[in-house]
């Protein structure tokens, strides 16, 4: 599965709260759809979107086909951005200390 | 909700959103004044930046290298596009890690937002494989932690 299609598929945040919903373990196509304002069938084309996309899994039980998470799917997609998160966000928390010694404009002096 | 919103668009785009304390006026002269780069643009924790040039001014040149002070380092270079004083920066940069990466090309937007800045950065890859294989190039380092993440999972 190409990194483009996964992204598609995580470029919607229905899509990203549903893997969300999904980290915490298996749940019901209604149990996903519970939180949000749209149709069960609307929810289950978002399920289809992430399933083809490699990132959910569904099996049968009964008449329940609960989804998980796809184990690894998501691991290609964290590396990279998790380190350039990691970085930003030390970055930018030192950049808030910088801007508060800057004080007013007035009192600048460069 | 952490207050650095990163995300992927489209197939080439990585869009990161921060808000911060402070006015455009002081959060671009601390993207554009060396000494203040300095103090925070540095990656993880250890590392400092020796080398900081920062041409603020149209094709003015850019190069920050960093160093952890026990002999591992790397270097950025770019270039400046446009600068709207105050408001946006637009310029270009590479990493040489020795290797050199692929342009980057990136949009800095700073905006009023209340008593303090909301800044977009816009990070625009060549093309999708470029940015295919940027995000492959963190899978072997981010896999141990992934793979840490996986064996809590199950």
């Amino acid at each position: 599965m190409t990194l483009d299609v996964t992204f598609s598929a995580l470029a919607d945040p229905t899509r990203r709260a549903i893997l969300a919903r999904l980290a915490l373990g298996e749940a019901t196509v209604l149990e996903l759809a519970a939180p949000f304002d749209m149709s069960q069938p609307a929810v289950s084309r978002h399920i289809k979107v992430l399933s083809d996309a490699g990132l959910i899994t569904q099996r049968v039980a009964g008449a329940r086909r609960p989804c998980r998470l796809a184990p690894g799917a998501l691991d290609g997609v964290d590396g990279w951005l998790t380190m350039l998160r990691d970085a930003l966000t030390r970055n930018y928390d030192r950049l808030d200390a910088v801007l508060a010694e800057m004080g007013t404009p007035k009192e600048e002096m460069d | 909700m952490s207050k650095l919103s990163l995300q992927t668009g489209g197939d080439t785009h990585i869009v990161v959103k921060r808000r911060f304390a402070a006015s455009p006026e002081k959060v671009y002269r601390a993207h554009i004044e060396p000494a203040l780069i300095r103090k925070w643009m540095l990656g993880p924790e250890g590392w400092d930046m020796p080398v900081c040039i920062n041409e603020a001014k149209p094709g003015g040149k850019i190069r920050y290298e960093w160093s952890d002070g026990k002999g591992n380092g790397f270097y950025l270079t770019g270039e400046f596009i446009e600068l709207e004083p105050n408001r946006r920066i637009v310029h270009v940069e590479r990493m040489h890690l020795p290797d050199v990466t692929p342009d980057n090309h990136v949009e800095t937007i700073f905006e009023k937002d209340g008593d303090g800045t909301l800044m977009t950065m816009r990070m625009t890859l060549p093309n999708s494989e470029v940015r295919e294989q940027m995000l492959a190039t963190g899978m072997a380092d981010g896999m141990e932690q992934s793979y840490a993440r996986l064996d809590a999972m199950d």
